[in-house]
């Protein structure tokens, strides 16, 4: 894990006191405070949207911006000086050929890969720097734990963990890492089960389960972690064609009852039309072009757009 | 040269005590080798290059180098530098530690298998490292590598005769005493082979109902 060995050096009380007073109005109320925040919002919410959506995730959520973001592997340089920024509460879809470097910002954003150069902003917080004595150091293991705990990811191949039940997977998180109570963590299971139409499989184990309703419960094992931001990582290509749509269905509800910001990498451009406020269009690091879906499918300017999107139809 | 049943019968008691002490050495060894590998393992993959490598060339030693001498150094060189131990300790420690480089070996391999996917859910989920290890990694990697450890309990059992060698009275042991009394060899080492077929059958079968239970999911 890249991480690990990055880490410059222990978390010391100074830094945890740095880290945490840097961002005095933000910090508190996305991390300590969600869970149970998220029972009062709970309320509010299910009289308009039904009782599904109660499970979702609420709040103020970050926006993100890339500034100069340089991510190598070897000599091959993924993601050259990109710069972008994400609105809070906005959902934007990356496309682009293979190799463009769209999975990577997203991986990037869960430090599954280590930043080489420049600065990535999640709300008012850098993900990959602390701050220390007024200077901005490479983040501790300590700082990226709490940065990660406003980002979920979903991923092609979903990672449910096969050791472990339904349930399971969707509670150890929360349990583990956010400190909710064993039955508070079961309770939110069932109501995101029930969101994503799987409440009969709860005792069920990932191999007992077909692709569509593995990433389902990977969609509703993100969100108990009660992330602020969502990455999905071309969550419906490793499924077959006819349990597509009701993985993209779930997913457009749940974009439209839930206050996240939204990254997602497809190759499914009816879907990212359908999701998506943005779409931002990528070309060998770089972004060759963005705007409005209706824009981008409708009427794109570049010409490096036009030839992916009739290759992505042509297929 | 014919089988006496009635010697048989006269020397199987004390065939069946130094049986006892076969398997006590094979399986107190065996927990240790478990144990102990996993140690090696764990403590190869901690961020700092001395441990690595001091680990690293430790093991390989141990694993290069045969188990008799390695028994000989504990029962007879350990005492000079103030540590003494019983025939049946050293013999079983010696053992447990010898095929503790073997299990480590294992359990690397079965680490390596979990996909890379695992490691990165985890971190999506901000599991801290001792949950990472205890609640993913570990349970499946072992799932993995079970009929491999199981075979190395059987490997074991086999090279315990080899305590023989410091005066641990197991079963081999028992059966040269009882040869060398009698001078007859014949039914002796005859039931040290069928009593180590016995054991060795019943353990082959445990491990692969424990197999069949735990390799499935």
């Amino acid at each position: 894990m890249p991480p690990t060995d990055t880490t410059p050096e222990a978390p010391t009380p100074d830094n945890a006191g740095a880290g945490g007073g840097s961002t005095p109005g933000d910090a508190p109320t996305t991390d300590e405070s969600a869970p149970a925040a998220k029972g009062v919002s709970t309320h509010k919410d299910a009289a308009g949207e039904g009782e599904a959506a109660a499970a979702l995730p609420h709040g103020a959520a970050p926006g993100i911006r890339f500034e100069k973001v340089v991510k190598r592997f070897g000599d091959n340089v993924v993601l050259r000086e990109l710069d972008f920024t994400v609105e809070p509460g906005e959902r934007v879809t990356l496309i682009g050929p293979s190799g463009s470097g769209k999975t990577t910002i997203l991986r990037l954003l869960m430090t599954l890969e280590t930043l080489n150069e420049g600065v990535i902003w999640i709300g008012d917080q850098t993900l990959w720097h602390m701050d220390r004595d007024g200077k901005r150091v490479p983040a501790n293991q300590k700082h990226l734990h709490e940065m990660r705990k406003q980002v979920g990811m979903v991923f092609q191949q979903f990672n449910l963990f096969p050791n472990m039940n339904v349930l399971r997977n969707l509670t150890e998180g929360p349990v583990r890492v956010l400190g909710v109570s064993k039955d508070e963590a079961v309770e939110r299971a069932r109501s995101l089960l029930d969101l994503v139409g799987l409440a009969d499989k709860i005792n069920a184990h990932p191999t007992q389960l077909s692709g569509g309703q593995q990433q389902r419960v990977a969609i509703a094992r993100a969100l108990a972690m009660q992330p602020k931001v969502l990455l999905l990582d071309e969550v419906t290509s490793a499924l077959d064609p006819e349990l597509v749509v009701g993985v993209q269905d779930l997913l457009r509800d749940i974009a439209r009852q839930s206050d996240l910001t939204l990254l997602c990498v497809t190759h499914e451009m009816a879907f990212a039309k359908d999701i998506s406020d943005r779409v931002l269009m990528f070309d060998q690091g770089q972004i060759v072009e963005e705007g409005p879906p209706d824009q981008i499918f409708g009427e794109p300017s570049e010409q490096r757009t036009r030839d992916f999107l009739q290759a992505v139809l042509a297929s | 040269m014919t089988w006496n049943w009635e010697y048989t019968g006269e020397i199987l008691p004390d065939l069946l005590s130094g049986l006892r002490y076969t398997v006590i050495a094979t399986l107190v060894g065996y927990v240790i080798a478990l144990i102990l590998g996993l140690v090696w393992t764990l403590l190869r993959r901690t961020p700092y290059p001395a441990v690595n490598h001091a680990v690293r060339w430790v093991t390989e030693f141990i694993r290069s180098t045969p188990l008799i001498p390695q028994l000989y150094f504990v029962f007879f060189v350990l005492p000079s530098l103030g540590i003494t131990l019983s025939p049946l300790t050293a013999g079983i420690i010696t053992l447990g530690v010898h095929y503790s480089t073997y299990t480590a070996e294992v359990y690397r391999a079965g680490i390596a298998d979990v996909p890379k996917g695992q490691w990165e859910a985890c971190t999506a989920l901000n599991l801290p490292k001792s949950r990472v290890w205890l609640d993913v990694i570990l349970p499946q990697a072992v799932r993995r590598v079970i009929p491999t450890l199981g075979n190395y309990l059987i490997a074991m059992f086999k090279d315990s005769p080899m305590l023989f060698a410091i005066n641990v009275a197991e079963l081999l042991y028992a059966a040269n005493r009882a040869g060398s009394v009698n001078g007859q060899f014949l039914e002796p080492m005859t039931m040290v082979g069928l009593l180590f077929v016995v054991v060795s059958v019943i353990s082959s079968i445990l491990v692969r109902r424990l197999e069949r239970r735990y390799a499935t999911h």
